[in-house]
């Protein structure tokens, strides 16, 4: 069950705890990047693949095998650096850091140690209401991921208790951009949420680079979140603890709100908080220690010999910075100008990640009020029920638009277009086929409407009476009796107006 | 004289690719001639780990083949070439001399031997050395030493030792070497062969097991220059897989040693070492270089003498960069992926625990000892102290070489301060040992070329050696200036190896 460390941990309720210490967050997230091949070798990149067949000599270490640098990743990491403001180095190492571990094939791993290719930049991170914190950054440097190992035989996946380990190394080498803040002071109580407001902000920085899918469930986006506690904004920095991969948002949120708790708990006991790494767990929100190293960590970092520095020219970087695409940030700006949206639906849509669809859906031809209201109402409904994130739905923003047009030009209704769109989820073809092949047309026949019309009119006499008497009240009754007569395919509008000719005329 | 007179195991390679042209003799002949001479005397010379007839002449018969058939094919091709087993042989077992590596079939070729299979050279078998390079005798080879062919009772050098005896024994008319500190030169020297360590980078590492990544460099072994010229135009030129590769193709070296071997230096300016002298070199190989220092200004050469005062610390930097690099390099022998698994005998069988046991067995004393160093010297709080210093006394080697070359072509030396010593003379002494490299060392910490060339016998009737060095990317001047020293030698003593006694189990 749970380590001893995890049980009776005391915790300050966390309001109290913010208004006694000051918070203090540091964050290092790595970005798997989506490079066709991996950071020192040819060995495709290719999500969910088959155990230890994304490999080469290089990926698995074998003995002979060297590294040689991709030129796309490297283009990436200085495009990340560009975009959070970065310096780009015009000379940098990988080094080695030295560990023994079976998930790392040659028991070092290829980074970059005092030589990152990008430093010293900001990102302004915009809150829920709007506020903007601006984060520091240190560095962005290149790396190459580790393989992945899976402990048999024991309880819960822990290597504690396993019988046997298996070693995946499609993983090994892919690269990796870390991404590491300064000492992030004065968010006080907004700290939880500063924290998952700065990784969302990376993510989607990530996508509009295109530098990665940054898919979080897929952890190609990680977080460490360092956070430290002190007295006030004036004291010194105190001890920090890192908790290593956490990988939502939400448990980012999580993950601070539990540290300034236990660590303020700590405090208060007059006890000291211990500097080390933790574990989040998804099911309570909690951390606990992380595996204490016998060997103090001393990686004996060393410049890599086997390549030689990175020097990317001022004129490619220049190239890269002149067709950097536009950042989400100036982006939103831009599009909030030109949609006319409310300021909460704007945050709404950035907060359902809703922005590029809606974007793409007005590009095909819809307005933003039509292709807002599609994809923040039907489709987020159907997202929600299947658990599922937009882009897994089986609709592309062109066929949305499509839809939006045959309502546009009359031929469906609402209702009716609700139901095509459900043939387009459920595969059926582009709203225009699925409409076809159901049979979905408004009847624009104004024969068959009077017909229906007239048969309702007979069925309630009493109706048609208090219509002639100037009461439009009960007209809805007929009305809806006609559109269940022609299965909905009616233009409720075009009804209305022939029961008041009807009736009246 | 026709080619059944002729004594194909005696013959130059340049000459053996004559008679494979003419149509005078069939590379299949070629390669059982050699396969005969290592059947007849290698039990007695244990130059080879592995030998597979079989494979050898399908080789071959493949060459002899597309000879038939007409298709155009490399000057060398049915030259049979002897591999050091460090080199990466794809189905052929590959062990670095070592037993951690027993058994292990590597899945892919070396860069370098899928050259000398595109150019149609069959391999006859893999050298024997000291384990992962380590060692200047080949004594520390897991699998038993090799014995020198001038006096089966002393050392052939090394690393290369097998390499270098399988030469001066007609095993091989060619072989590949590797030289770290010495390894491909010093063995020339004791065995009164050729070879020749190129410019770094000149011949791709990728496939070769690393020793020490700044330091290693492939290159050609031989009976005369043009041979080993020859060899290194089929190995060298650009590989982008090893990103220390030089961009420049390998081409000029047979013509620069056609060129000396007129005897002809008129305006070639040589430099004297003044440090690689005196003190420490057996008399007999100072009177050899003397004598052929006399050569070179007969020839037309005018000789100076240069100081470089940073040789005097090259040895000391040597072995803090050397074990440093490798202690990194040799971290993947753990057990997990490859080559030998040792389990503890007593106690649980955890991954930790599994790779302690493997490399406490698998290693030897040599292997350990410099994995030890190397930990050590990159620890954290020495690091600066030890690799940090170790790599400025580089750079300072570097400077000397730079201003030596401002003022002279190449530079001469004794390749080793003595001839070849007893069997087990060194093993107890590891400073003794390393001295052994004092004069080729500065060469690999510059990253610039050197040969070693035969220059006389000393009053044992030992083999002793003259080593030229050039310019970084100036390898042409070395066969140009050994060829030189080779015409110069022959002319008034005849070829050395022709004074080898016979092999006599």
């Amino acid at each position: 069950m749970t380590s001893p460390s995890r049980t009776a941990v005391a915790l300050v309720d966390f309001d109290e705890a913010v208004r006694r210490y000051d918070p203090v967050l540091g964050i290092e997230v790595h970005v798997e990047l989506g490079t066709n091949t991996k950071m020192f070798d040819g060995a495709p990149v290719t999500f969910g693949a088959e155990p230890n067949t994304q490999v080469t000599p290089v990926s698995l270490g074998l003995p002979g095998a060297l590294p040689a640098v991709n030129r796309k990743a490297v283009e990436s990491a200085i495009k990340i650096g560009l975009a959070l403001n970065c310096e780009i180095a015009p000379l940098c190492r990988f080094a080695r850091k030295n560990y023994f571990y079976p998930d790392v094939p040659k028991n070092f791993q290829t980074s970059q140690y005092d030589e990152p290719i990008a430093f010293d930049g900001w990102l302004d991170v915009e809150l829920s209401d709007g506020e903007v914190v601006r984060v520091e950054i240190e560095r962005a440097h290149m790396e190459e991921d580790a393989g992945k190992n899976t402990h048999v035989g024991g309880h819960d996946g822990r290597l504690q208790g396993a019988e046997y380990s298996l070693v995946d190394y499609n993983r090994a080498g892919i690269p990796l951009v870390e991404i590491v803040t300064r000492p992030i002071p004065g968010t006080g109580e907004r700290a939880p949420e500063v924290a998952a407001a700065y990784v969302r902000t990376l993510r989607d920085i990530f996508r509009a680079l295109d530098v990665s899918e940054a898919r979080m469930e897929r952890g190609n986006v990680r977080a460490d979140v360092n956070l430290s506690l002190r007295a006030s904004a004036d004291s010194p920095l105190g001890t920090r603890t890192e908790t290593k991969n956490v990988n939502s948002f939400r448990s980012v949120e999580r993950a601070v709100r539990y540290e300034v708790s236990r660590q303020a708990a700590v405090l208060d006991a007059g006890g000291l908080v211990v500097q080390e790494t933790r574990h989040f767990h998804e099911s309570d929100a909690s951390t606990s220690p992380g595996r204490v190293k016998s060997d103090a960590e001393d990686y004996r970092y060393f410049p890599e010999p086997d390549l030689v520095p990175i020097a990317p020219s001022r004129e490619w970087v220049e190239e890269i910075r002149a067709t950097l695409p536009e950042l989400p940030a100036a982006r939103r700006r831009r599009l909030d100008g030109e949609w006319g949206f409310a300021e909460a639906e704007m945050r709404d849509v950035v907060n359902a990640g809703a922005l590029d669809l809606i974007e793409a859906t007005v590009l095909a031809g819809s307005s933003p009020a039509t292709a807002r209201k599609w994809w923040m109402g039907e489709l987020a409904r159907v997202a929600n029920a299947a658990e599922v994130a937009f882009e897994d739905l089986a609709i592309t923003p062109a066929q949305v638009a499509q839809l939006q047009a045959l309502v546009d030009s009359g031929r469906l209704n609402d209702k009716l277009a609700r139901q095509a769109l459900e043939g387009v989820l459920a595969g059926e073809g582009d709203p225009e086929s699925v409409a076809a092949a159901r049979g979905l047309e408004i009847v624009s026949d104004d024969g068959p409407l009077l017909e229906a019309i007239d048969a309702a009119l007979a069925a309630q006499p009493d109706i048609a009476e208090k219509i002639r008497g100037g009461n439009l009240g009960p007209i809805g009754a007929v009305i809806g009796a006609v559109m269940k007569a022609t299965r909905g395919q009616a233009d409720a509008g075009r009804v209305r107006e022939l029961v008041l000719e009807r009736v009246q005329g | 004289m026709s080619a059944r007179d002729t004594d194909l195991t005696r013959t130059t390679a340049a000459g053996l690719a004559d008679l494979l042209t003419a149509g005078d003799v069939s590379a299949v002949e070629v390669a059982q001639a050699h396969l005969d001479r290592i059947a007849e005397v290698d039990g007695a010379v244990h130059a080879f780990l592995h030998v597979d007839a079989a494979d050898t002449l399908a080789q071959a018969g493949a060459v002899d083949a597309a000879r038939a058939a007409g298709t155009p094919l490399h000057h060398l091709a049915g030259v049979p070439i002897a591999v050091k087993d460090v080199v990466v042989t794809r189905g052929t077992p590959t062990t670095a001399g070592s037993r951690i590596l027993e058994g292990w079939i590597p899945p892919y070729d070396a860069t370098l031997v899928e050259k000398l299979r595109a150019a149609g050279l069959p391999m006859l078998g893999k050298t024997n050395m000291d384990e992962f390079a380590m060692g200047s005798s080949t004594e520390h080879s897991g699998y038993g030493p090799t014995h020198n062919p001038w006096d089966l009772t002393r050392i052939p050098g090394g690393s290369g030792g097998g390499s270098a005896a399988a030469l001066a024994a007609f095993e091989a008319p060619l072989s590949i070497g590797t030289d770290t500190g010495g390894s491909i030169r010093q063995p020339a020297a004791v065995t009164g062969t050729v070879g020749v360590k190129p410019t770094y980078g000149s011949v791709s590492r990728y496939g070769l097991i690393a020793l020490a990544s700044s330091l290693d460099q492939a290159g050609p072994c031989a009976r005369t220059v043009l041979d080993a010229a020859l060899l290194h135009e089929v190995i060298g030129g650009h590989d982008p897989r090893d990103s220390t590769s030089l961009p420049q193709a390998a081409t000029g070296y047979a013509d620069a040693a056609r060129l000396g071997g007129t005897g002809d230096l008129t305006g070639v300016r040589v430099g004297v070492v003044r440090e690689l002298a005196g003190e420490g070199y057996q008399r007999e190989v100072s009177e050899a270089f003397a004598r052929s220092v006399r050569d070179l200004e007969a020839a037309g050469a005018e000789v100076v003498e240069v100081s470089c005062p940073s040789f005097e610390a090259a040895l000391a930097a040597y072995y803090l960069i050397l074990p440093a690099e490798a202690s990194s390099n040799l971290a993947k022998f753990d057990g997990m992926r490859f080559g030998l698994r040792v389990e503890p005998t007593e106690g649980p069988v955890t991954a930790e625990r599994v790779m302690a046991a493997t490399r406490g067995q698998g290693f030897g004393a040599e292997v350990k000892r410099r994995i030890i160093l190397g930990t050590y010297a990159l620890s954290a709080g020495y690091y600066d102290a030890y690799y940090g210093s170790a790599q400025k006394v580089r750079t300072l080697i570097q400077r000397d070489f730079a201003a030596a070359y401002e003022k002279v072509d190449v530079l001469v030396s004794p390749t080793a301060p003595t001839t070849a010593f007893k069997l087990g003379e060194k093993l107890d002494d590891p400073l003794a040992m390393y001295l052994n490299d004092v004069a080729t060392i500065p060469a690999n910490l510059a990253g610039v070329p050197g040969i070693s060339v035969p220059n006389g016998l000393d009053d044992a009737g030992l083999p002793i050696g003259i080593q030229v060095l050039a310019p970084a990317r100036a390898d042409d001047r070395l066969y140009r200036v050994g060829a030189a020293l080779e015409h110069h030698f022959q002319a008034s003593q005849g070829a050395i190896l022709d004074r080898i006694p016979e092999v006599t189990s």
